[in-house]
């Protein structure tokens, strides 16, 4: 994959603790191209944010990376300076928070802190920043008039779009989401999502979007990344997963979902609650809640194996056979 | 007592909330003219954005607010004559409220069982330690959580959102409730975790004759649990009727909007959504006129001078607009 823009291998976060750390990203690997929209779902505390953390460069201890590199545009992010970092950071990827209500500054206009932003990476004249500011707050479809607006004067979604905007300012390849729709109603979700696709398309950037709402993203990404403590438990093309998803937590989150067509169903969710990850189960950590759990998950952590091109599903029911998992292993 | 009346119902019923400081005289509509029923075993939705005034109409039935016009009316007697404490106290017990956010409902230095433990006492009168311990356990069971023993000596931490949740249905049925006023219960629960909660209300309906209110944003869970489903928008109600009918003939352009929104997992390639960024309505001094109208692409100069009225489209179905047909 050479058009690879980011590139996620191996990568182990631990949090140190009193005891053992609790290993929060389990050896994930993932690869996302220029300009494609890769939706990481997962439950709370399953480590999608962490995760995005760890690809931001932004994990504060106790949280470590333990091994595993993030490639980004081919350099290892782990390995160039602070200062090289702080160039690279923004300007060619950004991050989205995901409680606008904490990451604005409230005693700041929203024009005082876009301009704060630009300020921080790149050498510009006062007038040119704030030119810069009105024109990517226009862009997410907020009124220039609210860059002169503190944060609790904008409604959730403006402020939310307002860190949007932020995240806009050089126009990056890359922008991490983390959960930015949690705090809208519907109707605002999907305003947002809109909006975001619709900025995506114009400028091309690719989205690595963390969410534990599936039915969310499954309208805009191109590929999703379905996380389970800790584990990238399957990974492939949006349409395919909601089609025929594999792992049975896939097929589980897929059947949590009242729909509004079609029949009444009874519908069981999924049974049991996700694990604490300061004690994983031995084998598949997914075994204690799995309606198809066969005799040597609980004892054999499954090995990653692609049923399809370059997907990943990490279940022991699509372990093809002894041989052909050691070539698997070792392919890219 | 009528044996006919619903089991509740509020007329016009209305909130204001006084704004900024004590000589302003600007008002915010949170809830105006509300009319709503619910009967025995039946769970009612009430749908809407944040801000549409929903939480506030459960919290007008939990009589946490005295309302600023309109009447609720329990088994067909008004609760405004309700006066003595003994009456506050059986009402509050029939009609008991589960929380949005199970993890600042429960106090965290209690074990989780405090509550519910607590509720015996005031509400069943159940004085010694042992049975208020084997009522709890059999509570406790009920809504899921086994084995009973073990939860009762449980502090909230030690429990996931989902079975934080359940605590709090089981403290509102510790009081023996006839209707359960639930606020958003799952909104703040884990996708997978959800189901579980929506249909322990189902169960607790078809088995214990409980009724509920079930307040939520989610309309497709609504779809999934509720009778009937009640839909507000800015404070008013725009429409009601069975869920069902709401859901395939939705007759105000609100609820198609809000259908339009949900995402259907089922179908993830649908039409693409149209860009229109929603903004929260204005409910300060909102003046006549329907509140939608700045947001509705039917909009005629109707909408703008008179308040529309909930009037029938359908059997038992209602809707607030102007330009709304009835089934043919």
């Amino acid at each position: 994959m050479g058009d690879a823009l980011l590139e996620v291998q191996d990568l182990v976060v631990e949090y140190a603790g009193a005891g053992r750390p609790v290993v929060a990203v389990d050896r994930v690997s993932l690869s996302l191209r220029r300009g494609e929209f890769l939706g990481l779902v997962g439950e709370s505390g399953c480590g999608k944010s962490t995760l995005c953390f760890a690809v931001a460069q932004l994990l504060l201890p106790p949280a470590r990376v333990a091994s595993g590199r993030v490639l980004f545009k081919g350099r290892d992010l782990a390995q160039i300076g602070e200062r090289e970092l702080r160039h690279v950071r923004w300007r060619e990827f950004s991050v989205v928070m995901q409680s606008a209500m904490n990451a604005l500054n409230p005693v700041m206009t929203i024009g005082a802190q876009l301009r704060d932003a630009i300020a921080a990476h790149e050498r510009v004249a006062g007038r040119d920043a704030n030119a810069r500011a009105a024109e990517v707050l226009r862009l997410v479809g907020i009124d220039a008039l609210h860059l002169r607006s503190y944060p609790h004067q904008l409604s959730g979604g403006m402020r939310q779009r307002a860190m949007i905007a932020m995240a806009l300012v050089f126009t990056p390849d890359l922008i991490v989401m983390d959960e930015p729709t949690s705090a809208l109603d519907v109707v605002g979700q999907r305003a947002l999502m809109a909006q975001i696709k619709g900025l995506q398309r114009r400028f091309g950037f690719a989205v690595l979007f963390v969410t534990h709402d599936m039915s969310l993203v499954g309208r805009y990404s191109d590929r999703l990344a379905i996380m389970y403590a800790g584990q990238i438990v399957e990974l492939g093309a949006t349409e395919a997963i909601f089609a025929q998803p594999r792992h049975p937590y896939s097929q589980g989150l897929l059947m949590a979902f009242p729909s509004i067509s079609g029949p009444r169903q009874h519908l069981q969710g999924i049974p049991g609650q996700p694990p604490d990850l300061r004690e994983p189960p031995a084998g598949c950590r997914f075994h204690p809640r799995c309606p198809r759990v066969l005799e040597r998950c609980r004892t054999q952590a499954p090995p990653p194996c692609a049923p399809r091109g370059d997907d990943l599903v990490l279940c022991h029911l699509y372990t093809p056979k002894e041989a052909e998992r050691g070539r698997l292993s070792t392919a890219p | 007592m009528d044996g006919s009346a619903p089991l509740l119902e509020a007329r016009g019923l209305t909130k204001h909330f006084r704004l900024g400081g004590p000589f302003s005289r600007r008002l915010l509509h949170a809830v105006d003219d509300v009319d709503l029923a619910i009967g025995r075993r039946e769970i009612v939705a009430v749908v809407g954005e944040s801000g549409s005034g929903k939480s506030t109409v459960a919290r007008l039935l939990a009589l946490v607010y005295r309302p600023t016009r309109g009447e609720i009316r329990y088994r067909g007697e008004p609760v405004a004559g309700l006066r003595s404490r003994s009456q506050m106290l059986a009402y509050r017990g029939h009609v008991q409220m589960v929380f949005q956010d199970p993890y600042s409902a429960l106090n965290p230095v209690y074990p989780a069982a405090h509550g519910l433990l607590r509720a015996l006492r005031l509400h069943r009168g159940e004085s010694g330690r042992h049975g208020r311990e084997e009522a709890a356990a059999r509570l406790l069971a009920s809504v899921g959580l086994t084995p009973p023993g073990e939860f009762l000596r449980k502090y909230p931490f030690e429990l996931s959102g989902g079975q934080r949740q359940r605590i709090g249905f089981a403290q509102a049925l510790a009081c023996g409730p006839e209707l359960i006023l639930a606020d958003e219960p799952v909104s703040m629960l884990d996708v997978s975790i959800r189901l579980g909660i929506l249909n322990l209300m189902a169960e607790l309906r078809d088995r214990d004759g409980v009724s509920f209110l079930y307040i939520t944003h989610d309309i497709a869970s609504a779809r999934y649990v509720a009778d009937r489903i009640a839909v507000m928008y800015a404070g008013h109600l725009v429409e009601s009727g069975p869920a069902e009918a709401v859901l395939a003939h939705p007759r105000h352009p609100y609820t198609r909007l809000l259908l339009a929104a949900v995402p259907d997992p089922r179908a993830p390639a649908g039409a693409e959504p149209s860009d229109e960024v929603a903004e929260p309505p204005r409910v300060v001094d909102p003046g006549q006129g329907c509140r939608f109208r700045p947001r509705c692409p039917y909009a005629v100069a109707e909408c703008a001078r008179l308040t529309p009225r909930p009037r029938p489209v359908g059997a038992g179905h209602l809707a607030a607009c102007h330009v709304a047909e009835a089934d043919e």
